[in-house]
């Protein structure tokens, strides 16, 4: 019987050129020579030279780096816990209000995630800036990597850390010599999903932000209200560049991580 | 002293993840909803004193007694509000059933194809999503300007002899929800349509059913857990969502997100956008407990 029909290949050929084609073309855009981002008028790598000499726009890609970096490292480690905690102790009190503040992140409005959260750092007198964005963007993002660790520990073999654990190794060394290499993976997708995620905020970041922490995304929305141009058309592809790589170099290592458990695992059943 | 370390690390596993979310997460949502019951003052917080522990108990009580809910009667008295809820509650339906409509065939189609590609596919569905929301909204408005790309083509094509007025309308909300969201669509729908045991439809063709009934009566329903997710994923953010109405809606468009932006960032008045906030975050919280629900049980059959 055959499965793959005509009608599967055109819905998923239609679905991917529907996601793929305004990418595209926005890209291809970013290298017009004309100032109109609608009409083509040859080829041109003008804009990128102009974007070198964007001041403003520098700055707050370092600051989006930073911003980045940090909170996705945090955001890993809190969210790695907090998998542990989900898989690992089904019973504890307040578990439901646990398992309720991982998963309401992932789809509360981001207008009221940023709106609590500077209301927050106002009430405790925190000003807001540099530091208050990053807390930010920890507190969002590490319920993306509890989410994707949580996944793979719940398809983790537990008779490996139970054979460490009856061998004398103590929680921690377990955690760290048995379980942390066998997800470590699913981490590392966890810290790059969580750094794309902070990378690519706006509303969250609008509000928690102040005076000298412009992120890029910020910097992008306000020349977009002022009109389209090439220019913000060439920093979208340098962006859409990065994360494409970043996603290819997470796919390659977790894709050779797993060829080399596959022939590990073969290895030890071979003695 | 190792039992005792033991435990430690047990509890603190818990705990830190536990107490990072109570302060940063559960916390401010009370903030808000005490801002909504404070009074706008032109001051710097753009709202009169919340707690003052100095004062101690009694002082607590002073201010228990001082809440108002001011800001909620203005809610109710300019119609601009209600009809903000409802046009956003309207909007993210009609853009999450478009969504479930293309996304369905994607996902289907994908759990049928030969499982050498599969992954290929899954990345590229999961790509869009690691790529900015901003930028592929942006990317939309060049397309539906009326000298846009999309008019060009439907023009040289001669399908249509007038521009298309699409940008600034609800059209172009619908089109940029269905396109940003699309992935959380597919995603879930895909894992269960994956997990499926073929023979299953194979059994109901046997016994005679056709192909369109055996997917109404078999396939649909078993992928039912993932089209309920995805349709969570799509509608709840959705309904606050501020990015999409704002570069894509036009002026007369209401949506509950941009109405807080505004009211929040041009008009700087705290309480009332804290009091916008808590009236969608409790529209919301029936939906976000559902999704949350369903969460929690699928991952207790995955163990």
């Amino acid at each position: 019987m055959q499965r793959w029909s005509r009608f599967n290949i055109a819905s998923i050929v239609l679905g991917f050129a529907f996601l793929y084609l305004p990418i595209v073309l926005l890209v291809v855009f970013s290298f017009n020579e004309s100032k109109l981002v609608t009409v083509w008028a040859g080829f041109s790598t003008k804009w990128y030279v102009q974007l070198f000499h964007n001041q403003a726009l520098l700055d707050a890609a370092w600051v989006t780096i930073r911003v980045g970096l940090i909170s996705a490292t945090v955001a890993t480690v809190l969210g790695t816990l907090a998998a542990l905690a989900m898989t690992r102790y089904t019973r504890f009190r307040g578990r439901m209000l646990f398992s309720g503040m991982i998963y309401a992140p992932l789809v509360m409005p981001e207008v009221i995630t940023g709106l609590s959260m500077l209301l927050l750092f106002v009430a405790i007198g925190f000003d807001r800036g540099f530091w208050t964005l990053t807390l930010a963007h920890i507190t969002f993002t590490m319920c993306f990597v509890a989410v994707v660790v949580q996944s793979r520990l719940l398809s983790f073999d537990r008779s490996i850390e139970e054979a460490a654990m009856d061998l004398g190794a103590t929680p921690v060394a377990t955690f760290l010599q048995v379980t942390l290499p066998v997800i470590a993976p699913a981490v590392f997708s966890g810290w790059v999903l969580a750094f794309t995620l902070s990378l690519d905020d706006l509303v969250i970041s609008s509000f928690t932000s102040g005076p000298g922490a412009t992120t890029l995304p910020m910097r992008i929305y306000s020349q977009v209200r002022l009109g389209v141009t090439p220019e913000i058309n060439a920093v979208c592809t340098i962006l859409i560049g990065i994360v494409a790589i970043g996603v290819l170099i997470a796919s390659v290592v977790s894709r050779s991580r797993e060829i080399q458990r596959v022939k590990d695992e073969q290895a030890a059943f071979a003695h | 002293m190792a039992k005792l370390g033991s435990a430690l690390f047990n509890r603190l596993v818990i705990i830190i993840p536990y107490a990072w979310l109570l302060f940063f997460f559960l916390i401010p949502f009370f903030i808000v909803i005490r801002i909504s019951l404070s009074e706008t003052a032109v001051a710097m917080p753009p709202y009169l004193p919340v707690f003052d522990l100095a004062s101690g108990f009694g002082g607590i009580i002073d201010n228990i007694k001082q809440f108002s809910i001011d800001n909620y009667i203005w809610l109710t008295e300019d119609a601009l509000y209600a009809k903000a809820y409802i046009s956003s509650l309207w909007i993210a339906g009609v853009s999450t059933f478009l969504t479930l409509l293309i996304a369905y065939p994607v996902a289907y189609g994908m759990a049928q194809a030969p499982n050498t590609i599969r992954p290929t596919l899954l990345m590229l569905v999961i790509l869009p999503f690691w790529t900015s929301f901003l930028i592929r909204v942006y990317a939309w408005i060049a397309i539906l300007k009326p000298e846009g790309l999309l008019n060009q083509l439907l023009l040289t094509l001669g399908v249509i002899d007038q521009p298309l007025i699409i940008l600034n309308t609800n059209w172009a909300i619908y089109i940029g929800i269905v396109y940003s969201y699309l992935p959380f669509m597919v995603l879930p729908i895909y894992s269960s349509l994956e997990k499926m045991d073929h023979s299953l439809t194979e059994a109901a063709q046997d016994l005679g059913c056709t192909p369109i009934r055996a997917f109404w009566r078999v396939t649909f329903p078993l992928s039912l857990p993932g089209v309920v997710a995805g349709c969570m994923l799509v509608f709840i953010p959705a309904v606050g969502e501020f990015v999409i109405p704002d570069l894509l809606g036009g002026s007369e468009t209401l949506m509950i997100g941009k109405t807080l932006w505004n009211e929040f960032n041009a008009n700087r008045d705290w309480p009332v956008s804290a009091a916008v906030a808590t009236i969608l975050l409790l529209i919301l919280v029936v939906p976000i407990m559902f999704f949350q629900h369903a969460q929690s049980k699928a991952d207790a059959e995955g163990r």
